[in-house]
């Protein structure tokens, strides 16, 4: 091939080139944002929202239940390290809800624990699942389009496997090239229209994600939404960021996870390392979403909570009932939700772990409803088949 | 559609190499599966039963940990256990460095690529990080000596293999009726029966009910793992009866016989043959395959009684399986092996990768190309449509790596002109050789080549 040629090839290229309007998405079915970050190790909802006005608490916990905690009210005190939150708390946009699970019992293995938070079915039809809940919601849902739903990051997610499209997008798949790299690179796909697609995207997703870092919007808000951040480099941060950004477009669904929760050693330290990722990662989603953030609803979910008793190493080991925390102007916080089954011997569940008193799926089940306008009968048939719903929890504004 | 050498090392085995010619004809590409297996000899992988630190040993350290807790042992204890725990981290990348050094190193490669075949089709994924290191080494102990043999051999070592028995949770199942299900109150668990019948053997279309998995279930009662004692046969806990499975009612006596036999009557189900030939044919040559080259395998697989090596040239001495449209991808192991040959990268040089080195310039990447090491979705292994792995992120993963990593393992990158015939054998596409010339230097002029359609489709 002659340099003439070369260039007639590049503006045939550039004629039919998605990089020329690369992110030209179609609309999404809704307006409303959702992102599920799933805590994986198992969060101990106990230390986290502390119950300390509940009379065996502190008996429970004798390192633990230190007097180190922020009150939200009488009863319960958050963890200091999610003192950043605090004020989204006070705002009403992060909240709690008390004593959930999935339907996962007494085998307590993260794996599995899992497999079933993100497949959403019951506990058998979980574990040789090959699709999760999100997964579910898309294909019940007209007009998706491969962009609608984002997984983000190094794990696998589940939570998103299935039938219906959905994107993915990991920290670690930057792209760097050089003008010429990149024109050669278009020439070598140019003829294989998958090679062609795929490489135009990546190409164009990696230049945004440099050319327009979400700290650059708007400086000011950033700077004041990013106070009391502890790790502004990280890559749960970086995350964050990618999140916000999508999902500031024709994104809808954004998934990844915040690994480290299982605190069986020295939980003090451990668990304020994770829940500073947690904090950061909410106001690095907070900040990057702008106005988007009163569409927004955040759901963390984890696979099981922790025992009621504090063990012999100062940690905590693997349990049955835990919290689910939750944020977004799309949801009513500044409150922690739920009903409270008490931490006496006979209350807690095989008399070692906080009594679950609602299945974690039913509180996803009503903000899908709340935010996306299913039916009842979408969720509790298609998205997690054979739930209960039961009665709306209190989140939904 | 006649055959063609370099499209023959492309597509059935594991790449061009400057170091070895491509195979003079078919007769050539199968000598590969005959013969001393000298890549296992030259890069060892244990295999399950006797990797060191071996299962028992680790969960035995877990265990003395536990006790210890809040003891003056408490240090030593742990100490101990994450000893174990790092030295089985290491194996699990020696493990790595060994499948790609055997894939770089092979004369052919169509060994390596059908042990990867079987790998995928009898997915196993370790629950947990006690297990974790015993993924290839269960690979290497049940599949690899089967590769290229009987299929109902290879079932039967696959149904006994620890590692798969405890990814689908075969030890929990009980014979409702059994000594020990009566005892524990423990029922059946179907996991690891409706994969065989469905992922394994029979295909999601075979002709199987939920009647037959129940009753396979039950069939398979008794397979037992325990660290100490590696894999044995519990009749205590096998369902006592006998069971029918499509239409064949097996004997009532609880033994292993019993289940062998039932799996070796399934591997010559004219279902399990029709599945194991169409999925050969997708994977080694396109989605679709030729009626005839389809029908051909069929009865190569039932007149030898499911022998992979006589399937294997049926396919290969089929024009289909020289169609010169490349219509499958390479997946990311294959694209980093088929780099390393092209660029005659030696096998030492991946080999050397310490632990970080490890991290930047193969997992990390593979995760990002989407095939995280020994880390498959589900049990159904590997997505096998190109879609799903040419995405805009496994896009990034590829081009990243093309473009960074192959200088590192060579400095002496070659002149990109002469590599894009090395790499895309005689008549590579014209676009790709003028890309190669119009590079600004030759790490961008291989990667050019290295990430170009061509190079990336078999």
């Amino acid at each position: 091939m002659d340099r003439r040629r070369f260039l007639t090839a590049l503006g045939c290229s550039v004629a039919a080139s998605p990089f020329i309007t690369p992110m030209a998405f179609a609309s999404a079915p809704w307006d409303n944002r959702l992102v599920v970050i799933i805590l994986r190790g198992a969060m101990d909802g106990l230390d986290v929202i502390r119950p300390v006005g509940d009379p065996d608490y502190a008996g429970l916990r004798p390192t633990l239940a230190a007097a180190d905690g922020l009150p939200l009210s009488d009863f319960w005190h958050l963890h200091p390290a999610l003192a950043p939150l605090l004020p989204l708390y006070e705002s009403g946009e992060m909240g709690a809800y008390q004593a959930v699970s999935t339907p996962y019992r007494d085998k307590r293995s993260h794996f599995d624990g899992q497999d079933i938070l993100e497949a959403g079915y019951g506990e058998t039809r979980s574990l040789g699942a090959r699709d999760g809940w999100l997964n579910r919601l898309l294909l019940a849902t007209p007009g998706i389009e491969t962009e609608t739903a984002f997984a983000i990051g190094r794990d696998e997610l589940k939570i998103l496997a299935g039938d219906a499209p959905a994107s993915r997008w990991s920290p670690d798949a930057d792209l760097r090239l050089t003008p010429q790299a990149q024109r050669l690179l278009e020439m070598v796909h140019h003829d294989d229209p998958l090679f062609r697609d795929a490489s135009a995207q990546a190409i164009a997703l990696a230049h945004e994600l440099r050319m327009n870092p979400v700290t650059a919007i708007d400086d000011d808000m950033m700077a004041e939404a990013m106070t009391g951040m502890t790790n502004r480099g990280g890559d749960h941060v970086k995350i964050a960021e990618f999140a916000a950004g999508r999902l500031r477009g024709d994104t809808r669904i954004a998934s990844f996870s915040i690994n480290g929760w299982d605190t069986h050693l020295n939980q003090r330290q451990g668990l304020a390392r994770v829940l500073g990722q947690l904090s950061d990662t909410i106001l690095t989603l907070r900040a990057g979403l702008g106005p988007v953030w009163g569409k927004t609803a955040v759901l963390c979910m984890t696979e099981f909570g922790r025992t009621a008793r504090e063990n012999g190493s100062r940690g905590t080991d693997h349990g049955t009932g835990g919290a689910m925390l939750y944020a977004g102007g799309a949801l009513r916080g500044g409150q922690v939700a739920g009903d409270w089954p008490g931490l006496g011997p006979a209350d807690l569940y095989q008399e070692r772990d906080l009594m679950p008193l609602r299945d974690v799926r039913s509180l996803a089940g009503w903000v899908m409803r709340g935010q996306f306008g299913l039916d009842r009968a979408v969720i509790e048939d298609a998205v997690f088949p054979g739930l209960d719903l039961s009665s709306e929890p209190g989140l939904l504004l | 559609m006649t055959f063609d050498p370099f499209l023959a090392a492309i597509r059935f085995g594991t790449g061009l190499s400057p170091r070895h010619a491509p195979p003079g004809d078919v007769d050539a590409v199968l000598a590969d599966l005959s013969g001393d297996d000298a890549m296992a000899a030259r890069y060892p992988i244990p295999p399950f039963s006797r990797m060191q630190p071996g299962i028992a040993t680790i969960k035995e350290a877990a265990k003395a940990r536990r006790a210890a807790r809040g003891t003056p042992q408490e240090d030593a204890t742990t100490e101990a256990y994450r000893g174990l725990i790092q030295a089985a981290m290491t194996l699990q990348r020696a493990n790595l460095h060994a499948t790609l050094g055997r894939m770089i190193d092979a004369p052919i490669g169509l060994r390596e690529r059908l042990v990867h075949f079987w790998a995928d089709h009898f997915t196993i994924r370790a629950r947990g990080n006690q297990v974790a290191h015993g993924v290839t080494p269960a690979v290497e102990e049940s599949i690899r000596p089967h590769a290229a043999g009987r299929f109902g051999t290879m079932l039967r070592a696959v149904a006994i293999q620890p590692m798969m028995l405890l990814y689908l949770d075969q030890p929990a199942s009980h014979g409702p009726t059994s000594v020990l299900g009566l005892r524990r109150g423990r029922g059946l668990n179907e996991n690891l029966a409706r994969e065989m019948l469905e992922l394994h053997m029979l295909g999601a279309e075979g002709a199987f009910t939920q009647s037959d998995v129940r009753e396979f279930a039950e069939l398979l009662t008794g397979l037992i793992y325990d660290p100490r004692q590696g894999f044995t046969y519990d009749a205590r806990q096998a369902e006592p009866g006998g069971e029918t499975v499509l239409g064949v009612t097996y004997s009532d006596a609880a033994s292993l016989d019993t289940i062998y036999a039932a799996l070796d009557d399934l591997a010559r189900h004219p279902d399990t043959a029709r599945h194991i030939c169409t999925k050969l044919a997708v994977h080694f040559i396109g989605p679709d395959p030729d009626a005839g080259l389809l029908d051909r395998m069929i009865t190569a697989y039932l007149d030898s009684e499911g022998d992979i090596q006589t399937v294997m040239t049926a396919m290969l001495t089929h024009a289909a399986a020289f169609d010169p449209v490349k219509r499958k991808v390479r997946r990311p192991v294959e694209f980093i092996a088929a780099t390393c040959r092209a660029l005659d990268v030696a096998p030492d040089a991946v080999m050397a990768l310490d632990r970080r080195r490890t991290r930047e310039k193969l997992t990390t990447p593979l995760q990002v190309m989407g095939q995280p090491w020994e880390s498959p979705p589900g049990p159904d292994g590997w997505p096998e449509a190109d879609e799903a792995w040419v995405t805009p992120q496994g896009m990034a993963g590829r081009i990243s790596w093309a473009m960074e990593v192959p200088v590192t393992l060579r400095r002496d990158l070659p002149d990109p002109r002469a590599f894009v015939e090395m790499a895309l054998g005689p008549h590579p596409p014209e676009e790709v050789a003028f890309a190669a010339a119009a590079s600004e230097n030759r790490i961008e002029g291989v990667g050019v080549v290295l990430a170009s359609a061509a190079f990336q489709r078999r």
